[in-house]
């Protein structure tokens, strides 16, 4: 018997405040209106897509001791933003990246739970842990964790705020004006939660929300990290774009599904891709180009290979060879707030890969970065995107994509109208959404009522 | 004194069916739909039809209760509540000049959550975002996020100040030109024009900038209500709007004529600090029906309501009376709580308000696209601008 065809994901990542987002296009609008998002999010759902996905980073970068200015900088609160899309969309899911170190349960758990009320069950929370002092200051708790106890933290973090969300059944509101009953359960929202993290106890305020709670999502790729989505998570947010490590890490991670007693298609894996479209594939291949380049400015050029230097290098000449002194080792000091130094685990040796590499292929520094900084995973005449995309989501490398677009508000449209169609008529991609909440859009089912709250006995007689 | 005629500024104070306990139950009360967000938008586009100036949405940290110290265990009352700052959100984008004041509590949460979620409430609103600024003294609310030790309430309305300047600086922690998109130099922002505001105070350190650019209005609304004491301090000291409990036209005056003096002392005598009034009302055609319908509801509660500010029970020209005379006391708005959902809202929008407007104490349209507008404050001149252009 064959293999089922698969329906793929699509979902829509507002371009973020990093060098993939091309600023300097003369199509560029704003990173913070309300009307960008707006256009944005609708596009999105004129397309049919599963979810519109927003990052955050609650400090702004620093380099050489400098707030970073080469790339977009800035963004809007991420509940606050979501919750106005609730009113401009129907349909769509609105998955918002919030930090479970600078936040506490209680409160992220009543926003979520508000979100997912207020947007008819469209609500989904990217689960993200951080450590650094650096971003630490801006918050009262400040302080910072040990790296080791960041995945104790968002995991008790999480497990808090699911007892919270089902402190609520979802079926103690009756509002009976004629016998004045309003709620059921005069114990409804009870919890309790004592671990070395948190200790709190009390109400929760907000009764069950449409999904119950929000659609969790994991973006780690650590060992830990896979273990966490495999255990807690409904979808991964990878990275794993080429085909052959997309199944790899699909193959590792639904792998360690069972271990938490849980099916294969209880964890969706969505890799985040960035594209360009051409009429014909060579002539995306050449607006491709055009996009690398404004992408890795020589300015920006100079800074990327400060990050893995790991030293001052703003005389070097981005048109010219690469650096002959080898990078510093050690705590990376040059660049402050942004996630991806710490993949350079052995900076001389990725030095000389650099090196030979330009050597080869005769690269200034400026195109040798380009090359290796990152290039869009998907590029072709609308035709060969969607077949590409569909090969990948039926081998197994994803269950679908989160798409970043280099161009704000309107970067997604090409897409929406050209691509989307040609799956459709495929028919691996909706054509019209079948449900209303994001649980539905993901296929995952509905989750069933928890149990009423058992840690301590209380009355349940009718107040006067 | 009134400062000239249609000077009266008007608000509401939205939560949940309303502020009596048995609002639920009326008959037009829609109480199976308070998590849902038609109900807020009917509620608010209403305000709105009217010229309101704003509405503000209640909130807390604990589910509601009739005991001042704990949880209760009735089931005879609205319990369950929505987060203020996102029913302001989810309603912004389906509103055009009507001011959106949701309450934040200050005492167990994060001013830099706080000031960029009110800063993108002003994007979303296009320049019509406010906030409540509250404590939280109820131990439970404590025991929700683990503090150990819940400071007395005179420390919580000092940490309440530190916390509005806190918001205060990160808005304007970003010049309104940072943006400045340089292909030539390849920068997006001159990041002369952030600045750190490195706070550092007795309950918390925060150092910016923000992550959020500077709002549309620069500074959005800060509002508190006080009933005395160090609450009034703090609005003197920090607020834009302060809301007040009086229940007579000498005691309004006296309370005017004290927040002004604290006003002055703290060095604000020549920025626009608007003292309102709050009062729950009870609304109708006749005073008879009023109060029949306060007792009627009084019985469905099982006990007489009662509340900080006064509460009024009449039509709504015997409140134009009150209005009138308390504005005229030193009073520049209100802040009327409907004492039931939708009922008395529809009696300030169809009767209360075309009344003020017969007597030229309220306009009879929106006349500016923003709150501070709306209230007559002008923008504000970055803090940080101001100090760097000095320096040059």
């Amino acid at each position: 018997m064959s293999k089922p065809i698969k329906q793929i994901h699509l979902a829509a990542h507002f371009p973020g405040v990093n060098n993939t987002t091309v600023w300097s296009d003369p199509a560029a609008g704003s990173h913070i209106e309300f009307s960008s998002f707006a256009q944005f999010a609708q596009t999105a759902e004129r397309g049919k897509f599963d979810f519109l996905f927003l990052a955050e980073g609650l400090r702004l970068r620093e380099q050489n001791g400098q707030i970073y200015d080469l790339d977009v900088v800035g963004r809007p609160d991420t509940f606050t933003v979501l919750a106005a899309l609730a009113a401009v969309t129907d349909r769509l899911g609105l998955t918002g990246t919030i930090n479970s170190t600078f936040n506490e349960p209680y409160e992220v758990a009543r926003q979520f739970a508000s979100l997912d009320h207020l947007s008819g069950g469209r609500a989904a929370w990217n689960v993200v842990t951080s450590w650094d002092a650096f971003t630490g200051e801006n918050f009262r708790r400040g302080g910072f964790l040990a790296e080791d106890q960041r995945y104790e933290r968002a995991k008790t973090f999480l497990q808090t705020a699911h007892e919270l969300f089902d402190s609520w059944r979802g079926d103690e509101i009756v509002a009976d004006k004629a016998t004045g009953v309003f709620l059921s359960d005069a114990i409804a929202g009870t919890f309790a939660h004592k671990d070395a993290q948190f200790d709190i106890h009390g109400r929760f305020n907000v009764p069950r929300s449409p999904q119950g709670r929000p659609v969790i999502f994991q973006a780690g790729d650590s060992d830990e990290g896979r273990d966490f989505a495999a255990a807690a998570a409904d979808a991964i947010f990878s990275r794993h774009s080429t085909l052959g490590a997309g199944q790899a890490f699909y193959e590792d991670v639904k792998g360690r599904l069972a271990r938490y007693g849980r099916r294969r298609d209880e964890l969706l894996i969505l890799p985040a891709a960035t594209f360009v479209i051409g009429d014909t594939d060579a002539e995306a291949a050449e607006i491709a180009h055009e996009v690398r380049l404004a992408q890795v400015s020589p300015q920006t050029a100079i800074k990327f290979l400060e990050q893995l230097w790991n030293r001052d290098l703003s005389d070097h000449d981005p048109d010219g060879p690469l650096p002959s002194v080898d990078p510093v080792v050690g705590e990376n000091t040059i660049s402050r707030g942004r996630a991806s130094v710490r993949m350079f685990r052995d900076p001389i040796a990725i030095a000389n890969d650099w090196r030979a590499k330009a050597e080869a292929e005769n690269l200034t520094t400026r195109e040798l970065i380009a090359e290796v900084s990152g290039r869009p995973s998907f590029i072709g005449s609308p035709q060969t995107v969607a077949v590409t995309i569909n090969d990948f989501v039926q081998a197994d490398a994803s269950d679908g994509f989160i798409l970043v677009p280099h161009i704000t508000p309107g970067g997604l449209d090409p897409f929406v109208d050209q691509v989307v169609p040609l799956l459709q008529e495929r028919g691996v991609f909706r054509a019209n959404y079948a449900g209303t909440t994001l649980r539905d859009h993901l296929g995952l089912a509905p989750l069933p009522a928890p149990r009423r709250y058992v840690g301590h006995s209380a009355s349940t007689g009718v107040a006067s | 004194m009134p400062e000239s005629s249609n000077s009266m500024r008007l608000s509401v104070a939205l939560d949940g069916a309303g502020w009596h306990p048995a609002a639920w139950r009326e008959p037009d009360a829609r109480p199976a739909e308070l998590f849902d967000a038609g109900y807020w938008a009917d509620l608010v586009a209403e305000a709105e039809r009217a010229s309101l100036d704003f509405v503000t949405i209640e909130d807390s940290l604990t589910l509601q209760s009739d005991d001042p110290f704990a949880p209760d265990d009735r089931i005879d009352r609205v319990r369950g509540r929505l987060d203020a700052v996102l029913i302001a959100a989810r309603i912004a984008p389906r509103t055009r000049r009507i001011g959106l004041v949701p309450a934040a509590t200050v005492t167990h949460t994060e001013p830099f959550h706080v000031s960029k979620s009110i800063a993108t409430l002003d994007y979303v609103s296009t320049g019509r975002a406010g906030v409540r600024v509250q404590i939280a003294a109820r131990p439970d609310a404590a025991a929700h996020f683990g503090r150990r030790e819940l400071p007395v309430i005179d420390e919580l309305f000092g940490e309440a100040a530190d916390y509005v300047e806190v918001l205060r600086r990160l808005w304007d922690s970003w010049e309104d030109n940072a943006e400045i998109r340089d292909i030539a130099t390849g920068r997006f922002i001159d990041r002369d024009k952030l600045h750190y505001i490195d706070f550092e105070g007795r309950w918390f350190s925060v150092k910016g900038p923000s992550i959020t650019p500077r709002p549309p209005q620069g500074q959005p609304i800060v509002a508190v209500l006080g009933h005395g004491g160090r609450s009034y301090d703090l609005i003197a000291g920090s607020a834009d709007v302060g809301f007040v409990t009086p229940h007579d036209t000498a005691q309004a005056a006296n309370i005017v004529g004290e927040i002004r003096a604290l006003q002055w002392a703290a060095g604000r005598s020549r920025q626009t600090l608007h003292i309102f009034g709050d009062a729950v009302v009870f609304l109708d055609g006749t005073p008879q029906a009023a109060q029949t319908r306060q007792r009627r509801l009084d019985d469905l509660a099982g006990v007489e309501y009662r509340s900080d500010a006064d509460i009024f029970v009449g039509t709504p020209g015997q409140l134009a009376d009150v209005l009138q005379e308390w504005h005229e006391a030193g009073l520049s708005g209100f802040r009327l709580r409907p004492a039931a959902l939708p009922h008395d809202l529809a009696q300030i929008t169809e009767g209360l308000v075309p009344e003020l407007r017969r007597r030229g104490l309220f306009r009879t349209a929106y006349e500016a696209d923003t709150l501070r507008g709306s209230l007559g404050l002008t923008r504000p001149a970055n803090r940080y601008q101001v100090a760097r252009l000095t320096r040059h």
